[in-house]
């Protein structure tokens, strides 16, 4: 079977279903439905429309090359996913979800959401709608991505931080998962990331797998052949799965998925799940997760709420264990520099998340060789970060560091 | 196979018309100190002990429970202290005592080792709030090798095939959630219960425990109406928190008033 053609519960020995029985009838319900709108192809020409009309689709590709010049002079081609409507790959599985939630006829979604780029889109979809949303933040994160969160109010969604646990996106999803329990009849749990339980991996993934096809054949077009490597940022893991799908099965492209090690993977703050963690349970899926000996989950670090997440998507631990994608650890240094790199060169800011994957195809480059193609998922775009960015290099006015 | 949970509860219906099944978190506020508190419980009118493992991650629990498990956490709690709390109590009570846990404690420390310890301490078995049988077989092999009883949950919007299956796999007794939300004290008991109680008898159910949200003799005799116990966990919690062992004996023989049949 075509790795391409995995559809859940698992991914191996990974996924499943660990949550409680009064989320099941849900799971069973919005898979079922999912199943059914997949097929339908009023659902597809639905979905494809409002990505021409409203999201932006397709996103273009940009060819990087005085970036490049930093990678050993391999090419490096850029998937603009930052150009889409909310400024990040998010708003292609938030669209999907809310039109299946209308399907089902919830009047209400819920999401959780570090960087706020997935709170942002759900808000953005859900006044689309007409939808009431409830966004779960953790209060670091509020802090951190003030911006995000004052962009979710605009859009009349209500924004409750979460101040129990580490108050970042781990207990943020713990918040809605128990809203969800309690609000299930009427509430879709809008799900940002390939991780939690089935079906959300498949079909985040199968939302977001547009990417992938997309920018395989604009890679083709542009310079005749399949690129060499595919490179994201890997938090929960939903741009890199994204970009990955349509060359899971192209035997000559190397994957290569880029986590967070913040401050170093020798120190206890990271977020490195793939690198550094075991598999268990955690948020409804068998998956690595960071977790002590007793199985306690394990606070995560990184300077990129979006990757602050001490899990990973089922379908990344599957196929870092099947060698198929290759996992390494970026620190923040090496992220904040690619960032700064890529804004001076090529005139792109990219959010911290994405700069990662920059970080990676700069490794990336110097090891392939100049005739190496790099495709890299631009996944998202820097503004929300540029109070982090700009305290980070000392370049706010009265704010010397 | 024996079930000691089920010899409990049958004990307390003979006597007093249905079980009291009262839920503490376990190293709360310390480890001493729950062992304590679980001791005067089972002295005061509880049936069956049901005492949580605290976790990092507790989806299930509202924030009475999740204070308490993170002061416990915080205390620096281990899983070992679990066990030698379990054999502390276990020496001193009769009751039947089961452990709640979230499912990957029991993963990280390995299923089997988790089970043989369980047992060895004297513990009757688990509740899995996070585990569905679908996704249980581990858990089934190592409760029929240590003979453990094992809880699972059955929830108002549970199919009648589900509803089957948490019946045939459980021992002890099912957990039938009272209302679609989390733990919690509420002002009424949830009439989803009664319909669920209703629906696990239709299917053979004989052992049924109600829990969720209920915190006061009233709804204790109410749940004991149709339901073989009746769950409570945050009235507890939240007493022990505030006035520490008495209190919470002073609340569980409170509870304990509304089972319907009382000894002189």
């Amino acid at each position: 079977m075509a790795l391409r053609d995995e559809l859940g519960p698992y991914f191996g020995e990974f996924g499943g279903r660990f949550v409680p029985e009064s989320l099941i009838a849900a799971l069973d319900e919005l898979a079922a439905a999912y199943e059914t709108t997949k097929l339908d192809p009023s659902f597809a020409a639905e979905l494809t429309h409002l990505h021409k009309t409203y999201t932006g689709r397709p996103s273009i590709i940009t060819d990087v090359p005085r970036f490049a010049q930093h990678a050993g002079g391999a090419r490096i081609i850029l998937k603009r996913e930052d150009l889409n409507h909310t400024g990040s790959h998010k708003i292609n599985n938030v669209l999907g979800q809310a039109l299946l939630a209308k399907r089902l006829g919830k009047k209400r979604v819920i999401a959780e959401t570090g960087a706020g780029q997935h709170g942002v889109a759900t808000a953005t979809a859900a006044a689309l709608f007409g939808l009431e949303c409830v966004v779960y933040m953790g209060e670091v994160d509020t802090e951190r991505q003030a911006l995000n969160v004052a962009r979710m109010r605009l859009l009349g969604a209500e924004v409750i931080p979460v101040t129990n646990g580490s108050r970042t996106l781990k207990d943020a999803i713990n918040e809605a998962l128990r809203d969800w329990v309690t609000n299930v009849d009427t509430t879709h749990y809008l799900l940002g990331t390939v991780a939690g339980p089935h079906p959300f991996p498949v079909m985040v993934r199968d939302f977001h797998k547009i990417i992938g096809e997309e920018a395989r054949a604009q890679v083709l077009e542009l310079t005749g052949r399949l690129p060499d490597a595919v490179a994201a940022c890997v938090g929960g893991g939903s741009n890199a799965i994204g970009i990955f799908h349509a060359f899971l099965d192209d035997p000559s492209v190397a994957l290569y998925g880029f986590e967070a090690a913040g401050r170093g993977i020798d120190t206890p703050e990271h977020a490195a799940t793939l690198t550094l963690g075991r598999p268990g349970v955690l948020h409804g899926a068998r998956s690595y997760m960071l977790q002590d000996s007793d199985g306690q989950t394990m606070e995560s670090h990184s300077i990129s709420a979006g990757l602050d997440y001490p899990g990973v998507g089922p379908e990344h631990s599957w196929l870092k264990d099947l060698g198929r994608a290759t996992y390494r650890p970026v620190t923040d240094v090496e992220a904040m520099d690619a960032l700064r790199l890529l804004s001076r060169t090529e005139g792109i800011i990219p959010a911290i998340e994405t700069a990662h994957g920059l970080a990676g195809a700069l490794e990336l480059g110097k090891e392939l060789g100049p005739e190496a193609i790099i495709l890299v998922n631009l996944s998202g775009r820097g503004d929300k970060d540029m109070q982090t960015a700009a305290e980070y290099f000392g370049i706010l006015d009265g704010a010397v560091k | 196979m024996t079930s000691l949970v089920e010899t409990g509860i049958d004990t307390a219906k003979v006597k007093t018309g249905g079980a009291l099944i009262g839920y503490l978190p376990l190293g709360f506020p310390t480890v001493d100190a729950s062992v304590e508190a679980a001791i005067t419980i089972a002295r005061n009118g509880c049936d069956v002990l049901e005492l949580g493992l605290p976790y990092s991650d507790p989806v299930m629990d509202g924030l009475v429970i999740q204070r308490a498990t993170t002061v416990a956490l915080e205390n620096g709690f281990r899983i070992s202290d679990a066990f030698s709390a379990l054999e502390q109590i276990t020496a001193d009570v009769e009751t039947p005592t089961l452990v709640m846990t979230y499912w990957n404690p029991v993963l990280a420390y390995g299923v089997e080792k988790f089970a043989q310890q369980l047992k060895a301490a004297g513990g009757a078995g688990l509740i899995t709030p996070d585990l569905i049988p679908d996704e249980a077989k581990l858990w089934f092999d190592a409760s029929n090798e240590y003979d453990l009883d094992r809880v699972f949950l059955a929830a108002p919007s549970s199919s009648k095939d589900r509803l089957q299956r948490a019946i045939e796999v459980s021992r002890g007794f099912v957990y039938a959630v009272s209302t679609m939300g989390i733990t919690g004290t509420r002002s009424d008991v949830d009439t989803a219960a009664l319909g669920l109680v209703e629906r696990l008898r239709a299917l053979g159910a004989d052992h049924v425990g109600v829990g969720l949200g209920i915190s006061t003799p009233a709804q204790v005799s109410e749940v004991l109406s149709y339901a073989d116990g009746a769950i409570v966990g945050s009235a507890l919690v939240q007493a022990l928190a505030a006035g520490g062992v008495e209190a919470l004996a002073q609340k569980a023989l409170e509870l304990a008033s509304g089972k319907p049949l009382q000894r002189s």
